[in-house]
């Protein structure tokens, strides 16, 4: 015999159990409510770190300096899943769990459900004593007060229809919407020998109503399953890419013309529809302060054996194509330049996308130029101040709109090391094996250049020509077919969450004799009702029962203020 | 008098009423501990004195039966905290559509603003339940949450008001913030519900330190507190619930994804588990009760860090406010 723990404080004492009984016995365990509650409280602390710490899939920059500044933490940290929490294995093993727990729950659930439905309801109890029973006597016999009893329960039954016997029956005829019968109460008479008492025979009305609680339980529980399913779905037949566009340019959807892209399991880039968008403008509204007000992006989107059609998309409205949503996630500019190398040859031409690092779009770029006539290779880091005011040695931007532009511009000799075959990061500058153009003074040279200015770099390196301010806009595109199954699936668990929540789960019994007592003339009603803890409500409907079918209530009436 | 300086002066206002109706409710919670315990004490007396003290099933109580007698106390405090409330819930109403007035669209995108609306619905909700049935044993916790969150709304969070950002122009906006401001309010009187059960509870079975209070017990059984928190516990839960799947809708529509753990969505995530934990619990055997109220306690405690903490200290998506 093995003790065995089954509950917070009880042990009880049961037969060794062989490998099929202890899978069972863990089936069991990992199924009943105590097991899922645990889970659930494990769940909520699991996610917990994944808002403290930085996290890898959100924010990788920021997870790397928290690596680099914690050496011991952060890589213990990291291995043991931390840095990465929603994908670590013990939080995908506690909500595997959940949902292997809830599977086994709700399976069995089901099935007895469908059984009660079809179960005729139970006959009322021979003894009401244990729900706190209340009487009432009534100036008619027994069959009528059932009668008005029946009709005040559910008015769709007729209170003409006189025939005692074919309860079933009646039901059906008198009942016959799906809904009613399923929300309303279900109602049996029995006429049955009288116990303990002088009359002989009794009527014993039952009523239950519950269908709906149990069902919108149920429902809410199939539906967290297939939000898991259209989740998991979801991400292996996803694609999404991010691409940057500046005005007047094109973008073609292929996995090359992303900045960055990624696609489930299930999805392969030949499914990629080749369809083009042209940027052709970009308007962006600021307050006075600086702050936004509206970002507009127009295009023309031509899919592939269509008319090109205008489409226009702001924040929060996506352009929809093929499946697939484009959003507008960014925006800043993008100068355009001419450089010429030391030979005089144009080495550079082209729109550099500057990254805004705050809320007046103070930005910056970086500039590459690989291809030198001879000599070294040339590199440029910048700031761009759409609306610079200068004040001494300092300059800042006042306002995101480019009311006087201006660029700061630092250049630098030597390998850009493009040539390593590692990608490079085009928004950053490998300094590794540069060295910085120094000015007169032997320190670094740094020019201020407006809108079409061309610059001399010193020592003939070469010429830098600012043509154009366009803006860019930022896309974010993806595709998941799943997603109205998932909001089917949401919808689904938000009804059947408020039915299981709100429908309520009551029975209500009621119990005369037939033949009253010799020589008196009122039958003596006994009526209890039972619900859960928090329904109080329903002591109000047994009263209203009660008074509707003895027609009055004999004790004193409450005052509302009682209730 | 612009819109500004009337939003200004009714929320200030709403606190001076909220901290008067928080007195003079306690002053009538004691008032009514002071009958019942008067009540209990003639009850046994009259045991002790070997009288059958009243053998007819007391017939008013007969439909509804509870174990406590029943004690009524009509005092002028009860009227004054009555009134307070409401009227400081008007002034906070107008304060937050005046507000609303001033900034030019529903008064949602900063802390200040949650804030005032987030108190003006807790109040509104205890009115609701108050009209119904007598819950004036919750006054004193809902008016003194509303008076102190207010006040340091009032103090501490205020901002002017700007304009939208562009992400934040959306109807979902106004669907996924109200309905969380609502939940919020909703699970704040749920919270001082359980808060009472949970002090009443362990002040019955002895905890020494609550024998102090001796206020407790005007407020209802553990059991019948657990049953009106469960109730506004169930309604705030679908409002939460609601919510967080509106803000799923407004992610797809705005990041182009709908869910990306973001401190924020983790948060809301971890309340809503923990409040899905509290319903399991309340069903499960030895932890319906006062284990389920600590764990309804705990969301409680999640969603004002979500508010609070969250807001401040953790840099996201929703870094806005
Ligand atoms: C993903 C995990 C789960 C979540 C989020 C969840 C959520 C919920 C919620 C919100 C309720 C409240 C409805 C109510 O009180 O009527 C509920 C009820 C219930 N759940 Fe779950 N549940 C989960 C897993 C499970 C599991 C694994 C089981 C079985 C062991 C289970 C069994 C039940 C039962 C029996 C009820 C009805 C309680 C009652 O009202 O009597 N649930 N669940």
């Amino acid at each position: 015999m093995a003790r065995v723990k089954i509950d917070n404080y009880a042990y009880a004492n049961v037969p060794r159990l062989g490998f099929v009984g202890w899978l069972r016995w863990i089936w069991r365990q990992v199924t009943s409510m105590r097991v899922a509650l645990i889970l659930l409280i494990l769940l909520a602390l699991a996610s917990i770190p994944g808002s403290v710490l930085p996290q890898w899939p959100q924010d990788a920059a920021n997870t790397q300096g928290f690596i680099d500044e914690n050496p011991f933490w952060g890589p213990l940290l990291d291995r043991l899943g931390f840095l990465d929490v929603f994908g670590s294995a013990w939080f995908t093993a506690i909500y595997l769990l959940l949902f292997a727990s809830l599977i086994g729950c709700i399976i069995p659930r089901c099935l007895v459900y469908w059984r009660e439905l079809r179960a005729p309801v139970p006959p009322a109890p021979t003894r009401l004593d244990r729900y706190e029973p209340v009487t009432a006597s009534a100036p008619q016999g027994a069959r009528v007060v059932m009668r008005n009893a029946e009709f005040a329960l559910s008015p769709e039954v007729s209170p003409r229809s006189g025939e005692r016997g074919g309860r079933q029956s009646r039901r059906l005829v008198h009942r016959p919407r799906l809904w009613r019968w399923f929300a309303d109460y279900l109602i049996r008479v029995d006429e049955r020998e009288r116990r303990g008492d002088d009359a002989d025979s009794e009527l014993a009305l039952s009523a239950h109503k519950g269908h709906v609680r149990e069902l919108g339980n149920l429902i809410f529980h199939v539906s967290l399953v297939a939000i898991l399913i259209a989740m998991a779905t979801g991400s292996m037949l996803t694609y999404r890419g991010q691409a940057l566009i500046v005005v007047g340019d094109t973008f073609t959807n292929a996995v090359v013309a992303y900045d960055s892209y990624e696609s489930g399991a299930l999805f392969s880039e030949d499914q990629l529809e080749p369809w083009t968008l042209t940027l052709d403008d970009f308007e962006a509204e600021f307050d006075l302060v600086g702050l936004p007000t509206e970002f507009t992006a127009y295009a023309t989107l031509t899919e592939p054996g269509q008319e090109p059609r205008q489409v226009e998309t702001q924040v929060n409205r996506p352009i929809q194509v093929e499946g697939a949503k484009i959003y507008l996630q960014g925006n800043g500019y993008a100068p355009v330049f001419t450089i010429t190398d030391a030979d005089g040859n144009v080495a550079f031409e082209g729109a550099v996308p500057f990254l805004p690092q705050d809320d007046v779009y103070t930005s910056t770029g970086v500039i590459k130029v690989p291809d030198v006539t001879s000599g070294e290779q040339l590199g440029f880091t910048a700031t761009l101040l759409p609306t610079a005011v200068v004040d001494g040695d300092t300059a800042q931007s006042l306002h995101p709109s480019p009311a006087n532009p201006v660029i700061y511009l630092q250049a630098y000799t030597g390998d850009l090391g493009l040539d390593d075959g590692v990608p490079q990061n085009v928004y950053e500058l490998d300094e590794s094996q540069l060295s910085p153009v120094r000015g007169d003074d032997g320190q670094p040279l740094v020019v201020e250049m407006q809108l079409g200015d061309t610059i001399e770099l010193p020592d003939g390196l070469g010429t830098v020509t600012w043509e154009e301010l366009p803006r860019f806009a930022a896309f974010d595109l993806r595709r998941d077919p799943t997603l109205p199954w998932l909001l089917g699936s949401a919808i689904a668990a938000l009804v059947g969450l408020s039915m299981s929540l709100f429908a309520p789960r009551r029975r209500i019994w009621l119990v005369a004799p037939l033949k009253p007592h010799a020589g008196r003339k009122t039958t003596v009603v006994e009526a209890a009702a039972w619900a859960p803890a928090h329904d109080t409500a329903v002591r109000e409907e047994l009263e209203r029962v009660l008074v509707a079918a003895t027609g009055r209530l004999t004790e004193a009436a409450p005052t509302p203020e009682e209730r | 008098m612009n819109a500004q300086e009337l939003s200004w002066l009714a929320l200030w206002g709403a606190v001076a009423l909220y901290a008067i109706a928080m007195v003079a409710s306690s002053i009538h919670l004691a008032r009514v501990a002071d009958a019942k315990v008067a009540a209990k004490t003639r009850a046994k007396a009259a045991v002790a004195a070997g009288g059958v003290a009243d053998e007819r099933p007391a017939p008013a109580s007969a439909l509804r039966a509870g174990s406590e007698p029943e004690v009524r106390v009509r005092s002028r405090a009860a009227g004054i905290a009555k009134s307070t409330t409401l009227v400081g819930a008007i002034l906070n109403g107008i304060g937050v559509v005046a507000r609303g007035i001033e900034a030019g669209h529903a008064p949602w995108s900063t802390m200040y603003e949650y804030t005032i609306t987030g108190t003006f619905v807790a109040v509104v909700v205890f009115l609701i339940v108050q009209s119904r049935r007598d819950v004036s044993y919750l006054a004193p916790g809902v008016t003194g949450f509303a008076t102190i969150a207010l006040g340091i709304g009032m103090t501490v969070l205020y901002e002017a008001s700007t304009g939208l950002r562009p992400a934040l122009q959306s109807f979902w906006l106004v669907v996924h913030v109200s309905i969380a401001i609502i939940a919020t309010g909703v699970l704040i009187v749920g919270a001082v519900a359980t808060v009472l059960q949970l002090m009443r509870d362990y002040r019955d079975s002895g905890t020494a330190w609550l024998q102090r209070f001796r206020w407790i017990e005007a407020v209802p059984e553990p059991a019948k507190l657990e049953a009106l928190a469960f109730r506004l516990h169930a309604v705030g839960f679908v409002l939460w619930t609601f919510t967080v799947m509106a803000g799923a809708v407004w992610a797809e529509h705005s990041w182009g994804r709908y869910w990306g753990w973001d401190p924020k969505e983790v948060w809301s995530f971890v309340i809503w588990v923990i409040y899905a934990a509290y319903l399991h619990a309340r069903t499960t055997q030895g932890w319906a009760g006062r284990r389920s109220a600590v764990l309804a306690l705990i969301g409680f405690v999640a969603l004002i860090m979500n508010f609070t903490v969250v807001n401040i200290f953790f840099q996201g998506m929703h870094t806005y406010a």
